[in-house]
C-alpha cells in the first residue's frame, strides 16, 4: 500500500472498509470470478463503469441468480445498473439484457447493498458465463477546492475501490480509470498501479477473496460543465385535433466547484479558454423530428439565444441560458415544442390508443435529479395505464384547460435520479371515445347560438311602463 | 351593397323603407364597429409580432407585479399589502397609494378567463389588456361624438382614435399602464355626461358617475374630468343655456362621484380637502343657486321677482364673502395651497423646474416638442380648428363641451408631453366632426349637381347620397356609412311606435334641409376634388399611424433590437441581469440602483430595492443620488448604511446605448444636491457642459457613478472609446477598493457591483484609519447637512 502523502491523509477521515474482510455467510451459492475487467470513465460528471465478469458455478446446484455489491454511499448516487449476457460463441456472439433488481440481504457486511442479476438460464455446476455489467454513478465526483475562480481550473475527486467489492472469490481483477485529461494532481497508488495518459490501471489483482476492498482517491482536473437539472416537470398534451404539446420546466444548476469572488465580463470574453473553462456555455436538446413551434423562455420571457436545427430523423435544439453558468449558479427555463401527433399516437390490438414517448429529459449529459412527467390525456379518455421500463411513481392527477367540464386526467410519472440512459421510450395506454373531440366545440356553438337568441329575444320584447 | 338598392328599386310604402334603411344603417354602423374595435385592437399588436408577449418599460413592470400578488391573494390582502421588498427600510404601503383600476380590471379578466377554465397566465392577461380596451375606447368615442354630431361623425371619430399614434404609444400590447384604462374611461364618463345633458335622464346620470368612479380608481388624471365638466356647466350658466338636463347631469355626478371618489384609498379625502376638486364643489353651489332662482322665478310674478332678487343678492353676497373668505383662509393655510405638485406644475409650467426635480427629471414630464405633435397627432392637428368651426355650426350644449375639452387639452398637452394623450381623444372627436361634415357637404354637393339626381324626391336624397359616396371612396371602408346615418336621428327598432310620431315632422325637416342644402352646394370639379384630397389626407393618416405602430411605439424597451448587415442584432442585457439576481443571489439582499430600475428589480429580479418609479421619498432618492455622486468610500458608507448588498448600473459605453446611468447622472446631482448640499452640481461640470473625458471634472472622474460604469473598460479596446459619448474617457486605469464586479452582461449594459465586507477590525489599525478618516470627514461634513442613513 503505497499511497501519495497526500491521498494518504484524506484516506483517514475517508470511508473505511475492513481489508480483506470474509463474509462468514457467503452467499447461498458459491460461485467465484474467474476473470473481472473494470473500465471505469471519468471524463464527463457521470460516471460511467463497465464491468466484465467472468462467472463460473463452482457450487454443485445450477444457479440463475448472480449477486453484484455496492458500498452504501455509492448506492445513493447509483442512477442505474444494466447487465448484457453474451451467447454464443466467438464471432457470432449476441449480447441480451438481463434483469438486475436491487436485492436486500439480511446480514450484509457493513451495509452494503445488492442487486441481483437474474440469468435467463441457470447456470449449471461447473459452467461459466461472461456477464457485462454497465451502471452509472451521479454526483460521484467531489470539486476539490470546493469553490474556485473564474480563471481557476476545477479539480474533483474521485472515489472508490481499487479491488471490486463483490461477495464472490475473484481470481484475477483490473481495473481501467480514464480521467478526462493528463492532469491529474495526486491518486492512491495499490501496487501495481500504472499510469499512461489519460489511462490509470489498477491491477491485475489475482486471487482475492470476498468483500475485498481498498479505497483509493484520485484528484484530477474535469473542466467539463456539471449540468444538473434539479427539478424537470415535462407535461405532455394529447389533443386529438393533431397536436401533441410538450412543455418542460427546468431548474438547472451548474453541479461543479462553486464559482467565488469576481466575475469578470473583459476577461471572460477576450480568454474563453482560460477564463470561465468549466462555466457551462450552450445546452444541447436533442428533439424528436418534425418538431414546430418551439419556444424557450422563462418567467420573465423570452431567451433569444437558441439555434433550432432540424433533419428528417432528429431536432436539435441549441440553447444558452441567458447568461454562462459557474458553479452553483441557477437559471431556469421552459422549453415546449409541438408535435404532430400520428408519431406518438397508436392504436393497441385491444382497442385502445396508447402514447409512445421517450422518457428522461432531452438535454444531452445531463443529469436529472427529479424528473416528473405528465401526461395530460383528452377530455374524457379513461382506463389510463402506463408501462415505464424501469421503476418509478405513478399517479392521477386532474387537470382543466381550455373550456374543460369534467376535466382531463392526467398520468403522473415520477423519478429521481437519471441520466441520459433513461431516455427510452414509455407508453400510455388509454381509452378514448371520438365524439369527445366535438364537446367543446358543440358547447361553444350552443352558447353563441343562446347569445344570439337572447339578444332577438330582447330586441322583440318591450319592457317600457308607458304605452 | 346590394340591400339598399334593391330596397330603393322595389320602392314600397315610405314608411317600410324607412325602417328597412334603418335597420340597415343600425346593422351596418354596428359592423364597422366591430371592425373599427378589431382594428384598434390588431394595430397595437405590432409589439407582439415583432417582439415577443412581455410586458414593457418601467411602470408596466410594478403593475404587473400588483396583478400578480392580486390574482394569487387575493382583494383583501392587496388592499393590506405593505410591500417590504422596496424602498428599503420604509417600505410602502401598496394597497393605499396605488390607482387600483388597472389592476382590478387585469385581475377581474384573469379570473373570469380561469373560472371559464381559460388557462391564460397572468401576463397574457395584462399584456392584452390595453389593446382590448383602446377598442373599448374607440367605442365610447362613437358614442360620445354621436351625441355631438350623430352618427356619421361618430364612427369617423371612432376609426381615427383606433389608430391615433398618441394613444397607440400608451397601449401597445404590453404597455400595461394606467393610461391603458383610463383614457376609455375618460371618454366613457364624457359620453355619459352629453348623453345625460341629451336626454335628461337620472339613469344615465347614475352611470356617469360610476364611470367616473372607474375613471378615479385608474388614474390621477381624474382630475381632469371634475375640473373640465364643472367648467363647462358654469360655461353653460353664464352663456344662459341653464336647464333642468343640466342640473341632472352635474349635481348628482358631484355627489355621487365625490362619495364613490372618496371609496378609492389613495383617493380618499382628497376628494373633498385639496383645491383640485374646489372647483365642482364652488359650481355645484353656483348651479343650485341658479335653479333656485329659475324655480322662484317660475312661482313668483316679475315684479315680486325684482323684490326677491334684491332682498336674496343683499342676503347672498354677505352669505358669500363669509364663505369665500374662509374657504381663501383654509386653502392659504397649506403651503402649496392645497394643491400636489403635480397639479401645480401643470397650472404653472415652470414650477416643477424650480422646485420639484425629481418631477422634471421625467422626460414625459417635459414640455412636447412642435414635432411630437406631428408625430402624435398628424393630420388630426390640422383638422381640429375645422372641427372647432362646425361645432359652432350649430353650437349646442353637446359640442360646447367638446370646444371646451379640446382647448383645454391642447394647453395641458403643451404644458407635459405625456398629457398629449388627453389631447388624443379630442383631436379625434373634433377632427371625426371636421371630417364628417365635410364629407357630408362635398357629397351632397356633388349629388345636387349630378344631372338626373336633383330631380328626385327628397327621401332619396340620403340614398343615392351614399351610393355616390360608396361608388367615389371605395377604398376608404370607414367612412362609408356615415352619409348613410347621418340625416336619420338613429333609433332602435323596437321603438317603432315613436317613430310613427315623429315621421311626419322628420320629413319636414328633411325638406327644409334639403332646401337648405341646395343653396350650400359647392361647384361639382370643387367637390370631387376636395374629396379627394380629403381621402388622401385619410390614407396618409393611416399609412402615419400604421408606420407609428410598427415602428415606432412597439419597442419593449427592455429588450433591444439593431439591424445591421449580418442580420438582425438583439441586446437582451437587462433581463439577463435581472435574472442573474433573481437566482444567484440571496432572496433578501438589496439592490441598490437608480429609481428608474427599481420597479424592474422588484418584479424581474424579486430583490428588494432602495428606490423605485414610485417617487414619493424625495430624500431616499437624494441619498442614493448622493451615494452615486460621491467618492468610492463615501458611497460604500452610505449603501452599508442603508444594508446594500449589490449595486447596479446601467453602462451604454460599449454598444451606444444612450439612456444609460452617465447621461441620466446629472440629475442624480441635482437631486442628491437638493437635499445634501454638499454635492454641488457645478462640480461635475467643466464650464458649464457635462463631459467625461480628460477635461471633467475630478470630482466626476472619481465619483462612484463614474468608476462602476468604467470599470475595466479600457481593456475591451485598448482606448476606453465611449459610443454613447463619442469621446474617450478621462479615467481608464483605477481600481476599486470598495466594491467589486460580480456581474456584467454580455453587451455591458449593466454591471452588478457588490460591496465588500467591511474590513476585520484589528485593534491598531482600525485605531489609525479612524482617526484619519473622521478627521477628512469632519472636515468635509461640517455644516453641511448629514446622511439621515449614517
Amino acid at each position: 500500500m503505497e499511497a501519495p502523502i497526500r491521498a494518504r491523509e484524506i484516506l483517514g477521515f475517508t470511508l473505511l472498509f475492513l481489508l480483506f474482510f470474509v463474509c462468514s455467510s457467503s452467499p447461498s451459492h458459491n460461485l467465484l470470478i474467474s476473470d473481472a475487467e473494470r473500465r471505469i470513465d471519468l471524463t464527463s460528471h457521470i460516471v460511467k463503469v463497465y464491468l466484465t465478469l467472468k462467472v463460473e458455478n463452482a457450487d454443485s446446484t445450477p444457479t440463475s441468480e448472480i449477486l453484484l455489491a455496492f458500498p452504501p454511499n455509492h448506492v445513493d448516487h447509483l442512477a442505474t445498473v444494466e447487465a448484457l449476457v453474451t451467447k454464443g460463441k466467438r464471432k457470432k456472439t449476441t449480447l441480451a439484457r438481463l434483469d438486475v433488481k436491487p436485492t436486500e440481504l439480511p446480514d450484509a457486511p457493513n451495509g452494503t447493498k445488492y442487486f441481483t442479476i437474474y440469468l435467463a438460464n441457470p447456470l449449471n455446476s461447473g459452467e461459466s458465463t461472461t456477464l457485462e455489467v454497465l451502471y452509472l454513478f451521479t454526483h460521484s465526483l467531489e470539486p476539490f477546492p470546493a469553490e474556485i475562480g473564474q480563471s481557476e481550473s476545477q479539480l474533483v475527486y474521485y472515489r472508490d475501490s481499487a479491488l471490486i467489492l463483490s461477495p464472490y472469490h475473484i481470481k484475477q481483477q483490473t481495473t481501467f480509470i480514464k480521467t478526462p485529461s493528463t492532469k491529474v494532481e495526486s491518486f492512491t497508488r495499490v501496487e501495481p498501479t500504472n499510469r499512461a495518459g489519460t489511462e490509470m490501471k489498477y491491477g491485475p489483482y489475482e486471487e482475492r477473496p470476498p468483500y475485498s476492498f481498498s479505497p483509493i482517491l484520485i484528484h484530477f482536473e474535469n473542466n467539463s460543465p456539471f449540468p444538473v437539472v434539479e427539478e424537470l416537470v415535462r407535461e405532455v398534451e394529447i389533443s386529438h385535433w393533431g397536436n401533441l404539446q410538450v412543455t418542460e420546466q427546468y431548474t438547472l444548476v451548474h453541479g461543479g466547484a462553486r464559482h467565488k469572488g469576481v466575475f469578470s465580463r473583459v476577461d471572460y470574453q477576450s480568454r474563453p479558454s482560460l477564463n470561465g473553462a468549466s462555466s457551462l456555455r450552450y445546452l444541447l436538446a436533442r428533439l424528436p423530428p418534425r418538431v414546430h413551434s418551439v419556444y424557450y423562455r422563462d418567467e420573465i420571457g423570452n431567451i433569444s439565444s437558441s439555434h433550432l436545427r432540424t433533419d428528417s430523423r432528429k431536432s436539435e435544439l441549441e440553447i444558452e441560458p441567458r447568461y454562462p453558468l459557474f458553479g452553483g449558479w441557477k437559471a431556469t427555463f421552459v422549453i415546449g415544442y409541438g408535435l404532430p401527433l400520428q408519431d406518438f399516437l397508436f392504436e393497441s390490438s385491444d382497442d385502445r390508443r396508447y402514447l409512445n414517448f421517450t422518457f428522461g429529459c432531452p438535454l444531452l449529459d445531463t443529469v436529472v435529479d427529479k424528473l416528473t412527467v405528465k401526461v395530460v390525456l383528452p377530455e374524457g379518455s379513461k382506463d389510463p395505464s402506463a408501462v415505464v421500463p424501469f421503476p418509478v411513481e405513478q399517479h392521477l392527477e386532474t387537470k382543466y384547460s381550455y373550456l374543460d367540464v369534467v376535466g382531463r386526467t392526467v398520468v403522473v410519472i415520477e423519478k429521481k435520479n437519471l441520466v441520459p440512459v433513461h431516455n427510452s421510450p414509455f407508453q400510455v395506454y388509454y381509452t378514448f371515445k371520438p365524439i369527445f373531440m366535438l364537446a367543446e366545440p358543440l358547447m361553444l356553438a350552443s352558447a353563441f347560438f343562446l347569445f344570439f337568441v337572447a339578444c332577438v329575444a330582447y330586441l322583440h320584447t318591450d319592457l317600457s311602463i308607458r304605452k | 351593397m346590394a340591400a339598399p338598392e334593391t330596397s330603393t328599386a322595389a320602392v314600397p310604402t315610405l314608411y317600410t323603407n324607412n325602417t328597412l334603411r334603418n335597420a340597415f344603417g343600425g346593422v351596418l354602423s354596428f359592423f364597422i364597429l366591430l371592425l373599427i374595435g378589431v382594428l384598434a385592437f390588431s394595430i397595437r399588436l405590432f409589439s407582439v409580432i415583432k417582439y415577443e408577449s412581455v410586458i414593457h418599460e418601467f411602470d408596466p413592470y410594478f403593475n404587473y407585479r400588483v396583478t400578480q400578488f392580486l390574482t394569487k391573494k387575493g382583494i383583501y390582502d392587496f388592499w393590506n399589502w405593505f410591500d417590504d421588498r422596496t424602498w428599503y427600510p420604509l417600505g410602502r404601503v401598496i394597497g393605499g397609494t396605488v390607482y387600483p383600476g388597472l389592476t382590478l380590471t387585469a385581475g377581474t379578466i384573469w379570473w373570469l378567463l380561469n373560472s371559464l377554465n381559460i388557462p391564460l397566465s397572468v401576463e397574457t392577461v395584462c399584456v392584452f389588456t390595453a389593446p382590448i380596451f383602446s377598442a373599448f375606447a374607440s367605442w365610447a368615442t362613437y358614442l360620445l361624438t354621436k351625441e355631438v354630431k350623430g352618427a356619421g361623425a361618430g364612427l369617423t371619430a371612432a376609426a381615427l382614435l383606433a389608430m391615433v399614434p398618441s394613444y397607440i404609444s400608451r397601449s401597445v400590447a404590453g404597455s400595461y399602464d394606467n393610461e391603458a384604462v383610463a383614457i376609455f374611461a375618460l371618454i366613457f364618463t364624457f359620453s355619459l355626461y352629453i348623453k345625460t345633458l341629451n336626454t335628461g335622464s337620472l339613469f344615465y346620470a347614475t352611470l356617469n358617475s360610476i364611470a367616473y368612479f372607474y375613471m378615479v380608481c385608474s388614474w390621477g388624471g381624474y382630475t381632469f374630468i371634475i375640473n373640465l365638466i364643472p367648467m363647462h356647466v358654469l360655461l353653460c350658466i353664464v352663456t344662459g343655456r341653464y336647464s333642468s338636463r343640466l342640473y341632472i347631469a352635474y349635481a348628482p355626478l358631484v355627489v355621487l362621484g365625490t362619495l364613490l371618489a372618496a371609496l378609492v384609498p389613495v383617493v380618499g379625502f382628497n376628494a373633498v380637502m385639496t383645491s383640485e376638486h374646489f372647483a365642482s364643489f364652488l359650481v355645484f353651489i353656483i348651479i343650485h343657486v341658479v335653479a333656485f332662482v329659475y324655480y322662484i322665478k317660475g312661482i313668483l310674478s316679475p315684479k315680486m321677482f325684482k323684490v326677491a332678487v334684491t332682498l336674496v343678492v343683499s342676503v347672498g353676497l354677505a352669505v358669500c364673502c363669509a364663505v369665500i373668505a374662509v374657504l381663501i383662509a383654509l386653502v392659504a393655510s397649506s403651503p402649496t395651497k392645497g394643491w400636489s405638485g403635480r397639479s401645480l406644475s401643470l397650472l404653472d409650467p415652470t414650477y416643477a423646474s424650480k422646485y420639484i426635480p425629481i418631477i422634471a427629471s421625467v422626460s414625459e414630464h417635459q414640455p412636447p416638442t412642435w414635432p411630437s405633435y406631428f408625430m402624435d397627432i398628424n393630420v388630426l392637428a390640422f383638422l381640429v380648428p375645422a372641427g372647432i368651426i362646425a361645432c359652432f355650426l350649430p353650437l349646442t350644449d353637446a359640442s360646447s363641451f367638446v370646444v371646451l375639452y379640446i382647448a383645454t387639452s391642447v394647453y395641458f398637452s403643451g404644458v407635459m408631453v405625456r398629457l398629449m394623450l388627453v389631447l388624443a381623444p379630442a383631436a379625434c372627436i373634433t377632427s371625426g366632426i371636421a371630417l364628417s361634415d365635410a364629407f357630408d357637404v362635398l357629397t351632397r354637393s356633388i349629388k345636387f349637381q349630378l344631372p338626373g339626381v336633383s330631380s328626385d324626391a327628397e327621401v332619396d336624397e340620403g340614398e343615392t347620397n351614399s351610393d355616390t359616396t360608396e361608388a367615389r371612396n371605395d377604398e376608404v371602408k370607414a367612412e362609408k356609412p356615415e352619409e348613410k346615418s347621418k340625416d336619420r336621428p338613429s333609433k332602435k327598432s323596437k321603438k317603432k311606435e315613436r317613430e310613427h310620431v315623429e315621421k311626419p315632422s322628420a320629413k319636414a325637416k328633411v325638406k327644409t334641409k334639403a332646401e337648405k342644402k341646395r343653396l350650400l352646394a359647392l361647384p361639382l370639379e370643387a367637390s370631387v376634388v376636395s374629396l379627394l384630397l380629403l381621402i388622401v389626407l385619410g390614407a396618409f393618416y393611416v399609412v402615419h399611424c400604421v408606420w407609428a405602430a410598427a415602428e415606432a411605439y412597439s419597442a419593449p424597451s427592455i429588450v433591444l433590437t439593431s439591424r445591421t448587415r449580418d442580420g438582425l442584432h438583439v441586446f437582451d442585457d437587462f433581463r439577463e441581469a435581472y435574472a442573474w439576481l433573481r437566482h444567484n443571489t440571496d432572496v433578501d439582499d438589496k439592490v441598490a440602483s437608480w429609481w428608474d430600475y427599481g420597479y424592474q428589480t422588484t418584479a424581474m429580479a424579486n430583490r428588494t430595492v432602495i428606490v423605485d418609479n414610485n417617487t414619493w421619498n424625495n430624500t431616499h432618492i437624494a441619498t442614493v443620488g448622493t451615494a452615486m455622486s460621491s467618492p468610492e468610500k463615501a458611497a460604500w458608507e452610505i449603501f452599508h448604511s442603508l444594508d446594500v448588498k449589490y449595486v447596479l448600473v446601467v453602462f451604454g459605453g460599449l454598444i451606444g446605448y444612450p439612456s444609460d446611468d452617465i447621461n441620466k447622472f446629472l440629475w442624480m446631482v441635482r437631486i442628491g444636491g437638493g437635499v445634501f448640499p454638499h454635492i454641488k452640481e457645478p462640480d461635475y461640470l467643466r464650464d458649464g457642459q457635462y463631459r467625461i473625458d480628460s477635461q471633467a471634472t475630478p470630482t466626476m472622474l472619481n465619483c462612484l457613478m463614474y468608476k462602476l460604469s468604467y470599470y475595466r473598460f479600457v481593456e475591451t479596446d485598448g482606448k476606453a472609446y465611449d459610443r454613447v459619448r463619442r469621446t474617450e474617457i478621462g479615467k481608464k486605469y483605477f481600481k476599486l477598493t470598495h466594491f467589486e464586479e460580480v456581474f456584467t452582461t454580455h453587451h455591458w449594459m449593466v454591471r452588478i457591483y457588490k460591496l465588500k465586507a467591511p474590513k476585520n477590525r484589528i485593534r491598531g489599525k482600525t485605531m489609525k484609519s479612524k482617526s484619519k478618516t473622521s478627521s477628512t470627514s469632519s472636515s468635509k461634513r461640517s455644516g453641511t447637512k448629514r446622511n439621515p442613513w449614517l
